[in-house]
Parts: structure tokens; sequence; C-alpha cells
């Protein structure tokens, strides 16, 4: 059947420039580079081209450049381009579309409309590079209140809780969806900054147990890899109930992604499909939680605190309140922007919530039944920079999670590939050629370059607002002000309007 | 717009005396010491609070009330007495001073927690009492209680703190506690509320400075029933005390070291129990942390309590005479009521100086 | 040298889980049998146990039991409730009766012998890795979605008292299967079978399977009555991929 799908993009290359050296043939899995001998030229098959950069980073001479396709369908503002190709793709294929990565829409992004406050007079700004400041968070379960017998000896015994230097997490991400590479980078910066990172559903790999101090572990519904030795092996356990990119949906690894390790990892044969199912099967209401909950502690000697991570969907209050009565030790909201190896087009696009208003809702819903201050509430989907950060803790997060970020810090691309594994950059990708061009020493240093700078950004907004703790900083909305939002936008977020 | 609708950024100073044996004394001195620093205030706030002023109704609450107008003030005698055993209701004496305007109906009432009510409600009288306090100043528009402990009192209101002292006349109230507070908002108050000391129940607090962690604090304590009707800094630490020592029956030594929690580098350096301890404290109430600049000075039952922030963003001065303990923003508002103190001391970022009375109640 | 046994019993009643569980994981250091007697729902029981001993239940245990576990072998003298061997890796449950839903969930190593029936989603997500091959023997029928998403491991339905072909288990029976076997005695009707499972001829080999499980359940449960190995059928995965034409890249 002939193909109507126009390509995405157009590679130019510079002839005069061209040294016809062949680094762009050798680097593209994706096959839009060939050398034609005959001839002594390059040509390109730019159907192929996903526009992932690596062509263009490794030409040593700058040769090569990646374009939009600027093949205009008549104008329309209804019935774009995009809408038009993706019909052909589907009735040329019959299947339902696949994409990588968060939701690329036009949605508002919250985040953008905040602005953030800073003392002037009436309180002090504080200089963080030459006073104390303080970014360290305590994620896990509190009492009620701490309670002294007579003599003044604390008799309250606290719950496991652990210690991040920073309120910053990696989200799980599954080896499988990602490299060895990519995962040990993670673990190794994860402990060289004393914060985590989470295995995701893919089990973890024998060679990473040493990095269990920070290590998060997952439990997904498709339970691979999940044995004594795994649920005691990171410091929490995360009950994964959904994604942001895909709330309701399963996941599903494709056979050919598992090779050796990867089955070795997950615990099952190589080749087998992982399927994850779209529930846990033994969770089909809220108490089912709490006995999923408490068999994990049972089994762990209620040694780890358990983390129950939730995509942001419309009634994320009250599923929130139900899970932290249900006895988590911390809740992870993920919003509708956040990343995945593969989601299904229309619902990564479609389903959930932004993670702003989830956020705010939560906490604010958690404070009006008084148990806010029992629980953790972890903001995760598409945290971009370190003022993201900073808002989301004063809206009441107590820390974040980044995905997409650490993957872009190790040298993601955003191409929105990954569901194909022949990611170029070797971090979404099972292949060993090239999962070999991450060299995770540099992908950890990267890291922990991005994470350490993020972190002193933190410090640095901290002290304009006069605060040395991000203890103050929590839920402080007083700190935020929105531009052109809307009445009950603002209401949502609990902040005013600035000027107000 | 009155203070409560919007959020008043202020600076001030502070003064305050205890009596370690209990001997009364009358409110000249606090004035006098307070007046030193008119230059920290501008006229738009001063206040007192004196405990051991009424030992004649020591087992009542005594509550003062603002009121704006006849038609809040018969609705909330209603409620009270509904809810309280009156044993006395009057005017708040004052005298006519020309600097001072705009003055509210200023009442005071010495009650009882109605006993049915409070066995209905399962609960002791002092939790019944602060329900009502918040409840009053939150719903009863136009009236507002600014005192309801026991054998202890404050005045307060707009205009320098030497007027509102010689307004209330205090040189008739004896007390073995005073302090006192000149302040210096950004905006005009509106109203006399805003004025401090602050107080719920026993707790009376003056303070300088401006909080950073405000909403912080506000959202943690309103969790717990509290209402921040005022939007004032010294309003959400005097709830927090309350909650903290009060309600969750913290020892006062680590409810103060919630409120200007140790730094975690000084946490790791103590052994382990105690850093476990510390620790503890600080995961649990980390929404209680006081951050950014402020001196405080806080009344209650068993004596005085002086506190600056971590880092010491405000000033703060102590001194010893006798049984006398002095606290003031300056050093010469201490000197011109005790000419040669014993001892000065300046205390630390995040020391708390607790003074208790030598003999309990 | 020949080890002594020991044995301990507990009274349980009442007690909650926590307690309960924290008593046996006391005990399977120290003792190779432990007996419970009296026990009313409590959950958990040899979750995240990973020594060898025996568990000997009295009374209906809760939801989890032998979640995790990792050695054990349990048996429980009644009936018992939802998701027992969840997640299990390794050891073996016994129940002299019949069972809830989700019997066996994820479990990847161990054996689960249940003499009666069993209720809806057992075996779901089963899975086997190298030499951990999860079974589940089913003394009578099972409930709708027998072995769903089924990975790897064995199911066994015996159908004893079954009295038609079509009560053996209920519908999509196997939907989502990719990878282990079911054996069914008897021939199901085509509307029970879920659309990515096919039926095939036994070989040898699985009648010898089929008659060492068999053997076993004659002896956990001394039944005495035969069963005929020929009349079994065998249902696999149609595809060990079945999904992969389902998405196209966007």
């Amino acid at each position: 059947m002939l193909s109507f799908v126009s390509s995405q993009f157009e590679v130019l290359r510079d002839n005069n420039k061209c040294i016809k050296c062949q680094v762009c043939v050798k680097q593209c899995a994706n096959e839009v580079h060939k050398y034609d001998k005959e001839d002594n030229v390059i040509i390109c098959d730019e159907a192929k081209c996903v526009c992932c950069h690596r062509c263009v980073a490794l030409c040593p001479t700058k040769a090569i450049k990646i374009r939009k396709n600027i093949l205009e369908f008549k104008e329309n503002a209804n019935w774009t381009a995009t809408c038009i190709n993706e019909i052909y793709k589907q009735a040329e294929s019959g299947g339902m579309l696949l994409s990588s990565m968060g939701n690329p829409k036009t949605f508002p992004i919250y985040w953008d409309k905040i602005l953030l406050n800073a003392s002037q007079v009436t309180n002090p700004s504080i200089d963080p590079l030459r006073e104390p400041m303080e970014t360290k968070v305590i994620i896990g379960r509190k009492p009620d209140k701490l309670e002294y017998d007579k003599k003044g000896k604390l008799v309250t015994k606290m719950p496991p809780n652990i210690e991040l230097n920073m309120p910053i997490m990696f989200s799980a991400m599954s080896y499988g969806s990602i490299s060895k590479n990519a995962h040990e980078a993670l673990a190794r910066a994860a402990q060289k900054l004393g914060i985590l990172y989470n295995t995701g559903e893919g089990g973890l790999h024998k060679d990473f147990y040493k990095y269990g101090k920070n290590t998060i572990v997952q439990v997904a519904s498709g339970r691979f890899g999940v044995h004594l030795d795994y649920l005691n092996a990171g410091v929490a356990i995360e009950i994964k109930i959904g994604q942001g990119a895909k709330p309701g949906i399963g996941g599903h690894l494709p056979g050919i992604k598992v090779g050796e390790d990867v089955s070795a990892t997950r615990m099952i044969p190589i080749g087998s499909d992982a399927i994850s199912p779209a529930p846990h099967h033994d969770i089909y209401s809220i108490e089912d939680l709490r006995q999923l909950i408490l068999s994990l502690k049972e089994s762990t000697n209620y040694t780890k605190p358990i983390f129950v991570k939730i995509a942001a969907v419309h009634n994320v209050s009250a599923i929130a309140s139900g899970i932290a009565r249900a006895g988590a030790d911390a809740i992870v909201i993920d919003g509708f922007r956040g990343g995945t190896g593969a989601a299904p087009t229309r619902v990564r696009d479609n389903v959930g919530i932004p993670i702003e208003l989830a956020l705010a809702c939560v906490d604010q819903r958690l404070r009006d039944e008084g148990i806010r201050n029992n629980i953790s509430i972890i903001c995760a989907g598409s945290i971009r920079n370190s003022a993201d950060i900073v808002k989301a803790i004063a809206l009441g997060a107590d820390a974040v999670c980044i995905a997409s970020a650490a993957l872009i810090a190790m040298g993601c691309h955003m191409c929105r590939s990954c569901s194909t594994g022949k990611c170029n950059w070797g971090i979404a990708t099972q292949k060993e050629d090239l999962v070999k061009r991450l060299n995770p020493d540099i992908a950890y240093q990267r890291l922990v370059n991005l994470l350490t700078a993020w972190n002193n950004e933190i410090k640095e907004m901290l002290g304009g607002m006069g605060i040395n703790a991000i203890d103050s900083l929590r839920g402080n909305r007083l700190m935020l002000m929105g531009v052109g939002l809307n009445l009950k936008e603002l209401e949502i977020l609990g902040i005013k309007h600035a000027g107000e | 717009m009155k203070e409560g609708q919007i959020r008043i950024p202020a600076g001030c100073a502070i003064s305050g005396i205890i009596d370690k044996k209990r001997n009364r004394f009358n409110g000249e001195s606090i004035i006098k010491s307070i007046a030193l620093m008119h230059e920290r205030s501008n006229g738009l706030g001063g206040g007192f609070a004196g405990y051991g002023i009424y030992p004649q109704y020591k087992n009542f609450f005594a509550l003062h009330i603002f009121y704006d107008n006849n038609q809040i003030k018969a609705k909330t005698e209603e409620f009270l007495s509904e809810h309280f055993e009156i044993e006395s209701a009057g005017n708040i004496p004052t005298r006519a001073v020309p600097s001072i305007k705009d003055k509210p109906l200023i009442w005071r009432y010495f009650v009882q927690p109605r006993i049915y009510k409070v066995r209905n409600l399962n609960m002791d009288e002092d939790e019944f009492t602060a329900r009502c306090v918040i409840r009053i100043n939150k719903d009863f528009l136009g009236a507002y209680v600014f005192s309801s402990g026991k054998n202890m009192g404050v005045f307060k209101g707009v205009g320098y703190p030497e007027d509102i002292g010689d307004f209330y006349m205090l040189e008739n109230y004896e007390g073995y506690i005073w302090t006192a507070h000149g302040r210096f908002p950004t905006n005009t108050p509106g109203w006399w509320g805003g004025a401090h000391p602050f107080t719920m129940l026993d707790w009376s607090i003056v303070h300088n400075g401006e909080i950073s962690s405000y909403d912080a604090n506000r959202r943690f304590v309103e969790m717990y029933g509290y209402k921040c009707t005022l939007q004032t800094d010294t309003e959400v630490i005097t709830y927090l005390l309350d909650l903290l020592v009060r309600r969750h029956k913290l020892p006062m030594e680590k409810a103060l070291q919630v409120l200007v929690a140790p730094f975690w580098n000084d946490i790791e350096k103590e052994n382990s129990k105690k850093a476990e301890e510390l620790k503890a404290l600080r995961a649990v109430y980390s929404s209680a942390l006081i951050n950014g600049p402020f001196s405080i000075l806080i009344g209650y039952e068993d004596g005085l309590i002086a506190l600056n922030d971590r880092i010491k963003l405000r000033s703060m001065v102590s001194a010893i005479k006798g049984d006398k303990v002095y606290f003031a923003s300056e050093e010469s508002a201490i000197r011109v009521i005790c000419k040669k103190p014993e001892n000065i001391y300046h205390p630390k970022g995040g020391e708390p100086i607790i003074v208790k009375f030598e003999e309990a109640k | 040298m020949i080890k002594e046994m020991k044995n301990i019993t507990i009274e349980v009643n009442l007690k909650d889980a926590k307690t309960l569980n924290e008593e046996i994981k006391n005990s399977v250091s120290a003792y190779d049998e432990i007996t419970l007697n009296n026990v009313y729902g409590q959950r958990y029981i040899g979750s995240g146990i990973n020594q060898d001993v025996k568990i000997n239940i009295n009374g209906v245990p809760g939801n989890d039991l032998g979640a995790y576990m990792d050695g054990p072998e349990i048996e429980v003298f009644s009936n018992a409730q939802d998701a027992i061997g969840n997640t299990m890796n390794k050891g073996r449950i016994i129940v002299h009766g019949s069972c809830g839903d989700t019997t066996g969930y994820a479990m990847r190593g161990g054996e689960i012998f249940i003499k009666g029936s069993v209720g809806y989603r057992v075996g779901i997500h089963m899975k086997e890795y190298l030499d951990m091959k999860p079974v589940i023997v089913i003394g009578s029928s099972a409930g709708d979605f027998l072995g769903e998403y089924m990975a790897g491991g064995i199911i066994i339905l015996l159908g004893i008292g079954v009295a038609k072909e079509d009560q053996l288990t209920g519908k999509y029976l196997g939907t989502g299967m990719h990878g282990g076997v079911m054996y069914v005695n008897g021939t199901l009707p085509e509307y029970k079978l879920g659309k990515e499972i096919k039926k095939v001829e036994l070989d040898n080999n699985d009648k010898k399977v089929i008659k060492n499980y068999i053997q076993q359940y004659k002896k956990y449960f001394k039944y005495t009555k035969d069963i005929n190995i020929d009349s079994f059928s065998k249902y696999v995965a149609a595809d060990k991929n079945p999904y992969h034409l389902l998405y196209i890249k966007n």
C-alpha cells in the first residue's frame, strides 16, 4: 500500500562540508543515512528520521541539519497536518497509535502562570551562599504528635522515614524501558546526591543491589522481579497504581526487548512479552489497597515506607485521601504531562489533569481532613526546572520526582521514539551497540551536575523569600501569585492573583 | 480594609518583666520601658499583657472583647450566656487620651464554662473556652475576643504604647508579669484587634519581626481547628504554642525546639539518641518551624519565655535584678527602669530563655 | 544426624494479624512446625518468610495467605479466602477446602493444592523463570478468567465432582495467556475459551506431569478414586507475543 504519510523532517546535508566519513551512517539506528559506494555519496531516507540530533551532534564537519518538513496541507485550523497524518497511519495499518514521552499538546502549563515572592524590607532576604540554607526533607508517615513521658523521654516510635538531601528523586523507569547504563547512572547519581532513584516495575538488576540505600523498589500489577530480596533491597517500596502519561492503562514491554539481562531481572523467559495488567488484580477497591500496603509491610517487617503512585485524574483528592487512610506513607501524584516509554496516543493526550491543580487540591483536601501531616506528597509529571520544584513545594508537595529532565540530562533529545527501542543515545534501548553509546560515568556526572545546580537554585530562591529551611516553603502559598489565571483556577491553586 | 482581610507586615519594639516570686507591681514601669523605644513604633499599635492582675477572679476566664457596635455585642453576649456562667460583666475602665481615637466598645467578662456543655462535648474547660473564642473571632463579625486567660489580661489598641497604657490606666493594675509591645505596621490596621499582645487562653505573645514561614505555619495550625482571623504572625505563633504545649502536651523545651529547630548539621553532631529525637521533632513538626526574623516574649501560667529566630535577625537583651528578670528589644529600655541590672545577656539565635516562677501556683 | 522435630501451637482467636505474624516469624527459626488454632481471618500468614517451616492452620485464614512466601509449607484444614500465594516464590500451600478469587496471583514458584473449587481469576499472571515453575492444582472447578495473562507455570484442574464439562471453568479461560500451560479434565466448549489460547494434543510428557500432580493430590487429600489422564485437554498460548500488531508508532 502506498503510504500517504509525509516525512516529518528534512535532512539537509551540506555536500561541501561532508567528507563521506560515514559517521552518520553508523550512528543512525533508524537507517536514515546510507552510503552509496558506486557514486560515493551519502543518501537519505528522511521518512525514517525521528529528529534525535545524533548525526548532527557527531558529524565532525557539522555538515548535517535537520529541519521541520514544511510540506503544507491546505490551511485548516481544524484538520491540522497532525490530524490528517494520524488518520493516514491508522488507515494504512489498523493499529492503535502509540506515542512516547509526555503529552506535547498546548494545554495550560500552570507552572508558567505562577510567580514567586521575594523579601523586601519588612523581612530580610537571606544569602544562601554564606548563611545556612536547608533543603533536606524527610519523607514518610508521621505520627499525629510526639509523646514524651514524665521524665521528658520521647516515647513515640517513629515509623520508617527517609532523608533526602534535596527534595528531588528520580521517577520510576524500569530496566527494559531504559538501558542498564542509564539505570547505573541514575543509581550512582542518587547515591552521590543523597537522594533516591526508582527501579520501576522491571525488577532490580543484580549489579545494582549495592545502591539499595538510594533505591525505591516498585511493585506494579505485573509483579515482575518481585520477591523477598527485592522488596528488602531498597529503602522504600512504591506501589504503582497509575502513571500520568497513561492513567488506567497497563504496560507492555514487547518480547523483543526482553533479552538475557532484562529476562533475569524481570524473572521471565527471554523473548516473553512483559504485560502489566491495567489494574492490580488484588486491588479492586480502596480496602484492597490497604491489604497490599500491609502485605508489603508485613513481608518487610514494617521497616520500609510504602509509597503509592497514582495518576492525576478527576477525583484525585478523594483518592489521595483514601490512600492516606489506607496506610500509605507517601503519595506520588503523577500529572498528565508525565513521560512514558510508550502509551496509546489518545490516552496520553486526553486523559488526566494538570499536576499543578491536582497537587493543590490534594494538599488542601488532606488538610481539610486533618491528615496532611501524616503523609508525604510527592509531585511528578513534567518538572522541568528548579522553579517548578519551588512552586510545587509551595503548593504543598514534600518533594518532586523527575524523569524526563533526568533523561534529557543524560542526552535524550526528546525525539519521542522510545517505543521503537532504537534510541540513538543509548537510553531507551536494549540493543547492545546502542546501550554502549551511553557512558555511565559521563551520564552520572551530568545528572549530578544538573541536580547540584538545581539545589543551588532552590536555595537561592528560598533565600530570596527570607526562608532558610525548605520546611517553611512547604504549603506556603503566600509565596505564589498567579498571572493570567481566572478566578476558578486561582481558587483551586489556593493562590492570589499578582497585584492583589 | 480591616486587618484580617489583608495581611499587614509590621516591625516593632517589645519589653517584658517578670518577678520570680510572684511579687506584684503596677503597670507604670512597663509603660516607661516601652515608651523609651518610641522610635521603633509608629503610633499604629500598642499593647500590654499583665499576669496576676485579677486575683479576686483567678478561677474565671477573663474575656476582653472589642465590639464594633451594640448589635454585635448583644448577639455575642447571647452566645456567651449560652455557653458560660457569667460571674461579672462590664466596661474595661479607660480614661480619655487625646491621641487615642475611634475606640471600639471594650468589655470584660469573668466567666466559667457551663459544665453540662463541656461534659457533652467530652473536652476540658480550656479546650471548650478556646473553641468558643475561635468561634466568636471567626463567625461574629465586629466582635473580637482579644484576651481569654485566667488571672491575666491584655490591654491594647491603635496608638503609641505609652498612650495605650495611659488610656487603660495600667497604674491601677498590679501583676507579676508584664509584657509590652509597640507596633510599626506598614499599613493602617483599621481596627484594634491587630495590635499585640496576641493571646489564646493563658498564652500571650508579643513579637518583633516578620515571619516568612507564615502561610506554611497558618495552614498547619488551621488543620487543627484554629482560624487565623487576623493574618498576623503573632496570632499564628500563639496557636502553634497552644497546639504543641496544651494540646499535644510537648514539654515546653521541646515545643520551643520545634519553633526554632536546630539546623540539620547541628543535629548530626549530637549523639545518636539525641539526634534521633531531634530528627523526629523536625520530621513531625516541620511545618511548625518559624522562619524569618523574630524575637518574641511568651507569657504563660508558669512564667515568661524569650525566643529569637535561628539566625538572630532581631535584637533582644535580657537582664536580672533581684527577683526580677527583664527583656527588651534594646538594653536602654531595661536601664530606664532598672539602673543597675546584674546580668546583661544577649540571647543567641534559637536559644530560648525560660524564666519560671520559683514556686508553682 | 537426625534433626529433632520441634512443634509449637499458637491459639489465635481474635489476635490481630500483626501480632500473630510477629509471633510466627519469631518462632520460625526455633520450630519446624507451627500449628495455629482458631484462626479467624488473620491476613498475611506466612508472608515474607524465607525459611523451611510447616504451618498448620485450623480455622479460616485471611487474605494474602503466603504472599511473597519463599519456602514454607502451609496446610489449611478448612476453606481459604482471596489472593492466597500472591506473588509467591517458593513453598507449598495445601487447602483442604475451597479458595476465593485471585489464588496464586503473579506466583513465580511453588505449589498450591486446593481440594475443592476456586473463585475468579485464579492463576492470573502466573509466570515462570528458569527452573522456577509455579503449579496450581484445583480439585473441582474454577470461576471465570482462570489463567488470565498467564505467562508461565502449570494449572491443573481435576474436575472432581463436576457433573458437566461446561461447568468445569467459567468463561474467558486463559484470556491474554502468553506462556505456561493449563490442563483441564474434560473438553471445554469453545465459548469458554479466551481468544489468545488454543487446545493442543497431550504428549507423553504432559501425561507424566499430570500423573505426578494427581498422585500428590491424592496423597494430600487422601483421595482414592481413579482419575483418567487421557480425558485431559491441554490449553496453551496461541502466540508468545499476542499484541505485537496492536499498535503503530505515531
